[in-house]
């Protein structure tokens, strides 16, 4: 539970504090504890380096050098049966490691176990690709470029999977801003029309809550419709809704409801 | 033979009406709006409940086409990410004209709530719309209205003239 503070002085503060969000810290046991767990570990470090491992909500985690990463990966599937990768990605702490944290997820079906391998790489760093081992790390490792510009060495097929192959950046980059660079604010208008155009299109409406009362290129009012640009400012005129010109149209006859009959009898 | 026999004199007059060269043209178009399939997202599945028979698109003429060449109307229904846009501007060049965009709920209009670096901020970056319809999604009676309005709009311009393409820029 967390630790009792005072509250009393929380309307004067309505900014964000801690009150509202603490980052989860999930506890982390020994790999001792797990006797499976504890056995594949040993097999691991009997080949290669194990920067740190431990057991964290009934995963093993191991980290281990980022050269190793093909060869670890090929012991775990061939050797110690974890014969699925669920998934791998890629994690930004390039601003307070200057690294990238890889991982892979994987599982074994016979000992019903989840073991993720972890590795850092550097920013200019390429990694390994696995997608020998296992093919779901096909498109994974494709994402973690796109996404991330993680280069992955021996891929069948390096290409952008998400993000247009003209695109520049790397989206799920931390430095990325979410509304785009420059490049992406400007992208469609760029590809299609040419640099150009720029002037005549204007830039994006970043601000959802935009509202010009006044403007007719690009909305009007349900009942008061109004043709594109005209200008309202002294009041739009009252359109009712309906579904036909009051003067009818050609060949279309109007539904005039004083001239209907209703039909009481229902077998007529 | 005789049974059939139509007396004009009596019921409804002489089969003659007199009438524009655009009244009947307008008449033509706007009864038979053929739209193109375009389904970006969710707004996607209240367009093609829209088409299909609870609300029944086909009593206006409002017949759905997956070729682009057989089309005169665009719904865009839904969200355009900036790797489409190009394919959208490609789509609708290939329409005949004279052609119509429909920009259909609040990501085709604005973005919508895709405030981020993949979605174009609202179609008319990339093609001229005739009609923007609120919503997320529209209900399929918005979409019929806003079909109907079209037509309307439709039945106004002047069909003999030669069109002046709409352009953005
Ligand atoms: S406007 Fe809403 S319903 Fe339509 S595509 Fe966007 S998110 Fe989906």
């Amino acid at each position: 539970m967390r630790a009792y503070t005072p509250k009393d002085d929380v309307q004067k503060k309505p900014y964000y504090t801690d009150r509202y969000w603490v980052a989860p810290q999930v506890a982390k046991s020994d790999v001792s504890e797990d006797a499976v767990f504890a056995a594949d570990l040993e097999a691991i470090k009997a080949k290669f380096d194990v920067l740190d491992a431990y057991i964290q909500v009934g995963q093993m985690v191991v980290v281990i050098n980022a050269v190793d990463n093909f060869s670890v990966i090929e012991m775990m599937k061939n050797v110690l049966a974890y014969n699925q990768l669920s998934e791998m990605s890629a994690i930004d702490w390039l601003a307070s490691e200057g690294k990238f944290e890889i991982f892979y997820q994987m599982l074994s079906m016979s000992k019903r176990k989840r073991v993720r391998i972890k590795c850092k790489i550097g920013e200019k760093e390429s990694i390994q690709s696995v997608e020998k081992l296992f093919r779901s790390a096909d498109w994974s490792e494709r994402e973690m470029y796109d996404m991330f510009g993680v280069v992955v060495n021996n891929h069948p097929f390096m290409k952008r999977i998400l993000m247009p192959d003209d695109w520049e950046g790397f989206p799920l980059r931390k430095t990325y801003p979410l509304q785009g660079d420059e490049f992406a604010q400007w992208y469609e208008v760029d590809k299609i029309f040419g640099k150009e155009a720029r002037e005549i299109i204007g830039p994006e409406n970043r601000d959802p809550a935009r509202i010009d009362r006044y403007d007719t290129e690009r909305f009007a009012r349900l009942g008061h419709e109004v043709p594109h640009g005209t200008d309202i400012s002294q009041g739009e005129p009252d359109t009712p809704l309906c579904y036909q010109e009051n003067d009818g149209v050609f060949m279309i006859e109007k539904f005039d409801a004083e001239k209907s009959v209703v039909i009481s009898d229902r077998h007529r | 033979m005789a049974q059939h026999q139509v007396n004009y004199l009596k019921d409804g007059g002489l089969p003659v009406a007199l009438t524009t060269i655009d009244k009947v043209v307008n008449w033509g178009r706007s009864n038979s709006i053929w739209a193109l399939t375009y389904g970006l997202a969710c707004c996607g599945i209240e367009m093609m409940a829209s088409g299909a028979s609870r609300y029944d698109f086909d009593r206006f003429g409002t017949i759905f086409r997956a070729s682009p060449r057989q089309a005169e109307l665009m719904v865009v229904a839904g969200t355009l990410t900036k790797k489409h846009a190009e394919f959208i501007r490609r789509l609708y060049d290939q329409m005949t004209e004279p052609k119509w965009v429909i920009s259909m709920g609040s990501c085709a209009n604005t973005g919508g709530m895709f405030n981020t670096y993949a979605t174009v901020q609202g179609v008319d970056r990339v093609i001229p719309v005739d009609l923007y319809l609120p919503g997320c999604a529209p209900r399929p009676e918005t979409l019929q209205y806003a079909v109907l309005l079209l037509q309307q709009k439709i039945r106004k311009e002047s069909a003999s003239r030669a069109q002046k393409p709409k352009r953005l820029m």
